[in-house]
This record gives C-alpha cells, sequence and structure tokens, in this order.
C-alpha cells in the first residue's frame, strides 16, 4: 500500500523523537558519571515534580546542542510514575538530551559516593571533563551555566 | 586586625551555613501552628526529647513519608519523643504551602503532631535543613537539647514496605536504653527547601 521508502520517511522522524528511557540502579549509572571520553560532561539531577529542576531544564537542552558538550538528565522520579509521568513529560517538552532514570533504593549509599557534600535535594548538577570535576547542589540561571561549562573549557 | 577580622566572619558564614552537627546543641522556637498558637520546644516539661522534621505539604518525597511520620508520633509522643513538624517553605516561593493549605493537608491525613510554620525562614538555616522531609532528632538534657541524629526517617522513602533500616525509630529507641544511635547521620533524597 506505501512504498518503503515513503515508510521510512514516515518513521524516521519519530523514532528520533520516540527517547527510550532506561532504568538503571546505582552500579550500571556509574560508569555513566565517569566517562573518559574528550567532551564536557554535564549530569543534572532532576524529576518532573521538582519546579527548579523543570525551570533550568531548557538551559541543559541548549547545552546539550553543542559538540563539545554531553548532557545527561538523570530522572529521580518515583519508579512507579515512569509511564504516567515521566515518558509522557518528555514526549511534551521533546527533550533531547539523554534521559535515565535512576531506580535504586539505597539513598544514603549513592548519595554520599556521588558527591560527600550532597545533601541530596534536587536540583543538582556535576560538571566534568577529564581533567577536572565539579559538584554543585543549586539550581541555575542560563548564563551562570554557560559560564561554568565555559570554564572547563581548555 | 583587618585579616583576624575577616577570618572571624567566614568562620562565623561557615558555621551558619552547615548548620548543625550531631552532639551541638538545638535553637529553640517559637513558631505557629496549625491551630493559630505558637509552639515551642519548651513547652513540653515532659519530653525526653524531640523529632524535628523539616517537611511540607506539596514535595512529593514529603507526601510519601506523612503515613510513616503519623505513625512515629503515635509510637514515641507517649514514651516522651513527639515529633514537632515544621514546614520551611517561604509560601510566597511555591504554591500551596501557606499555613491555611498545613491545615488542609493535616486534616486530611489526621496529624496528630504540631505542624509549624517556619515564620520568616530563621529556624531552618540554623538548624542546617536543606530539603523536606529532614529530621533532627534531639535529646533533652541539663545543658539544653543536644542533636543526635540527623538525616532521612528510612532507607526507602519511594516504597514503605522495602525498608530495611529504620533510622529515626532506631535512634529514638537507643537515646530511650541511655545509648548514643549507632547510625547518626544518613542522605536521602528530597525536595529543596523554597525561597525567594
Amino acid at each position: 500500500m506505501f512504498s518503503p521508502k515513503f515508510l521510512l520517511f514516515v518513521l524516521f522522524p519519530l523514532l528520533l523523537s520516540a527517547q527510550t528511557v532506561p532504568s538503571l540502579n546505582y552500579t550500571e549509572l556509574k560508569p555513566l558519571l565517569n566517562q573518559r571520553g574528550d567532551k564536557i560532561y554535564v549530569v543534572n539531577f532532576w524529576a518532573t515534580w521538582c519546579a527548579p529542576c523543570i525551570k533550568e531544564l531548557p538551559y541543559f537542552e541548549v547545552l546539550d546542542q553543542r559538540e563539545d558538550v554531553e548532557v545527561l538528565l538523570v530522572s529521580l522520579d518515583f519508579p512507579k510514575h515512569k509511564e504516567s509521568r515521566l515518558l509522557p513529560f518528555i514526549k511534551k517538552n521533546k527533550l533531547q538530551s539523554k534521559v535515565v532514570l535512576l531506580d535504586d533504593a539505597n539513598e544514603n549509599y549513592w548519595i554520599n559516593d556521588i558527591h560527600p557534600n550532597w545533601s541530596g535535594a534536587i536540583p543538582a548538577t556535576i560538571v566534568y571533563n577529564r581533567h577536572k570535576r565539579d559538584f554543585y547542589e543549586r539550581s541555575f540561571t542560563q548564563n551562570e551555566l554557560l559560564n561554568l561549562v565555559e570554564s572547563f573549557n581548555p | 586586625m583587618k585579616t583576624i577580622l575577616i577570618l572571624f566572619s567566614s568562620l562565623l558564614l561557615l558555621t551558619h551555613n552547615h548548620g548543625y552537627k550531631v552532639g551541638d546543641l538545638a535553637t529553640d522556637f517559637s513558631l505557629p501552628n496549625i491551630d493559630g498558637e505558637m509552639v515551642s520546644l519548651s513547652d513540653y516539661d515532659d519530653a525526653k526529647g524531640y523529632i524535628v522534621i523539616f517537611t511540607c505539604n506539596t514535595c512529593p518525597y514529603s507526601i510519601a513519608y506523612e503515613d510513616r511520620i503519623n505513625a512515629l508520633h503515635r509510637h514515641f509522643a507517649p514514651v516522651g519523643y513527639p515529633v514537632i513538624a515544621i514546614n520551611p517553605n517561604d509560601p510566597a516561593a511555591k504554591d500551596g504551602e501557606q499555613l491555611i493549605d498545613m491545615k488542609t493537608r493535616a486534616t486530611k491525613k489526621g496529624f496528630s503532631f504540631p505542624y509549624l510554620q517556619d515564620k520568616g525562614q530563621h529556624i531552618y538555616p540554623k538548624y542546617g535543613a536543606t530539603r523536606t522531609p529532614h529530621v533532627f532528632v534531639l535529646e533533652k538534657q541539663e545543658k539544653g537539647n543536644v542533636v543526635q541524629y540527623i538525616g532521612a526517617i528510612d532507607d526507602s522513602s519511594r516504597n514503605p514496605d522495602k525498608v530495611e533500616h529504620y533510622y529515626v525509630e532506631d535512634a529514638v529507641d537507643a537515646l530511650l536504653a541511655g545509648q548514643l544511635p549507632k547510625v547518626s547521620t544518613t542522605k536521602a533524597i528530597g525536595c529543596s527547601i523554597k525561597t525567594l
């Protein structure tokens, strides 16, 4: 009925926009917080219920457009709300950055392991490259975030 | 002299920012309860200590803990450790955090403990609360109210059926038995405290 070419034309954009969101435990997440490439890695801990997180998400999306930056959005939504809240939110806001759901009950362990200064409040952000690494328990304006990432440029 | 002054003020700043550590003396307060009365720790003549919980109306983690906070108060108030809940959020910075909203929430969930508003937001920075919920277990001693535990209620915020460590219960049980809590600080995910 439809030519293969037509199907590809219709389906390809759909495939691009349909972000899959893996649920990871902390052991599975940890390598993503310690990548060894040449980029500046920006990891943001957020949740759909966290208003200050939602406010700054577009700034991370802008960063993710850059060739020299890789953004990872780690959702701390309740695992039972993945289908009902997290996925619809990603779709509605057309998030392009990579999103994973951290599903690991042992918060007291992994909060300290991610950074000893983290109290557990979100938003929280890690910025790192091969040479340095910083942790921030705070929200950012667009300029603050851009300046921060610039400070990681060689 | 100038250097000393600067050193001294940065020291003050540091102390201020970090809040209490286990072993510190916690300040008392006088804050409005949802029934309109003012509440202080010193109102509780018979208390052996307090379970002070910074929590709020709208944070999903706070909501997930409401029943467990109720249970803590039911269990420990009769033996001298009442729950004192304090909402640290500035209602101007977050919808649904006015005293009237707190009253509605407390009625709906049947809170049997005081639910106070940190009016002016002077108390939570002194304690060093950074998120909701954030617990401080205080032991009443001769010298004042000593901070004996800081952190999470238990180790499974997102699923009450999977709790393995009941941090606050264990801490208060230890204090009631005349011992120090084995685990005195823990961390948990929570909502940031809302300010303007």
